[in-house]
């Protein structure tokens, strides 16, 4: 119960935080966090399935892929002002 | 006036989710068990799973949809212009630990993938699982400066990204010989869902990747 109440906390937190954070690498790296934090929950909520897809999609290959897009950003704002 | 503006939309997003709640809590009973259906027709379908049971036998349209949309979407993807056309610079030389944690990590990577697959017939686990694991050791290769960026995907890779879909589809039209489409005789139907979902398994691993590889063009550097 406890660690129910725990994880719901953490996920609006981390939820919050990742739309509101001006800074974009701080908001894909709480995408991650959160997507994370809800394949546990997926698991407490008896869906191991869905638990590990969320897991390996939702967390790992879109936040390898925002990621990668930021740093495509980066280098584009440092070609345009060198 | 910027502060009235974010005071209505809040409070408006704040209706919204109490209608929302509200809807869902008056929400009749469902009227058909579907659990309990499952449950009595899982001796037929082939695997002692009930969730791969219903994605690939019950509901193997849904599924096959499914795979159909994210190979529309990789070719999406393949058909953007490159930034570069002659960019077959190699990726960035990565750092030596990367690449040897990924050089042993990869085995590892395979071997779950493998498991994976298999016990998606009796537990948690199965092709989309196992071809994301696959898909995410494609990935670390590419970070370690092992995998370069596909270019131009040559003609063995083309075939293994359709690879499942064709294969599921000629399950799907030949069943429908004696039957319906994707309705598996119940003697054959595990061996036919193992078969459709390790031919998955790959074709998923290609394409998952594929959205990340046929994305990231080293090209483009400062």
């Amino acid at each position: 119960m406890i660690f129910d109440l725990l994880l719901v906390t953490a996920l609006l937190v981390s939820a919050v935080h990742a739309l509101s954070t001006p800074d974009l690498f701080r908001a894909v790296v709480l995408f991650i966090v959160f997507g994370l934090l809800m394949a546990l929950a997926w698991a407490r909520l008896n869906a191991p399935d869905i638990a590990l897809a969320e897991a390996a999609i939702g967390a790992g290959l879109t936040g390898a892929l925002l990621l990668d897009a930021l740093g495509h950003l980066h280098r584009k704002r440092r070609e345009r002002s060198p | 006036m910027k502060t009235l503006l974010t005071t209505t939309v809040l409070l408006l997003a704040g209706v919204l989710g109490v209608a929302l709640g509200w809807s869902m809590l008056d929400l009749p009973a469902a009227a058909l068990q579907l659990p309990a259906e499952v449950k009595t027709q899982l001796g037929v379908s082939g695997v002692t799973h009930p969730v791969t049971a219903v994605l690939l036998n019950f509901r193997g349209y849904d599924t096959l949809l499914e795979i159909a949309v994210l190979l529309l979407a990789l070719l999406a993807i393949l058909v953007l212009p490159q930034a570069t056309p002659g960019g077959d610079r190699g990726p960035a030389p990565a750092n030596p630990m990367l690449q040897s944690v990924a050089r042993l990590l990869t085995p590892l990577m395979l071997l779950v993938a493998g498991y994976v697959l298999w016990a998606g017939a009796h537990r948690p686990g199965g092709a989309f699982q196992a071809g994301a694991v696959l898909a995410g050791a494609g990935v670390l290769l590419h970070l370690a400066g092992l995998l370069p960026p596909w270019a131009s995907p040559g003609r063995a890779l083309r075939v293994g990204l359709a690879f499942g879909l064709l294969v599921f589809i000629a399950v799907a039209a030949a069943v429908m010989l004696q039957g319906n489409l994707l309705q598996y005789p119940p003697a054959w139907a595990g061996a036919l869902i193992l078969l459709v979902e390790a031919c998955l398994t790959v074709s998923l691993a290609l394409v998952l990747a594929g959205l990340y590889l046929a994305l990231t063009d080293t090209s483009v550097q400062q």
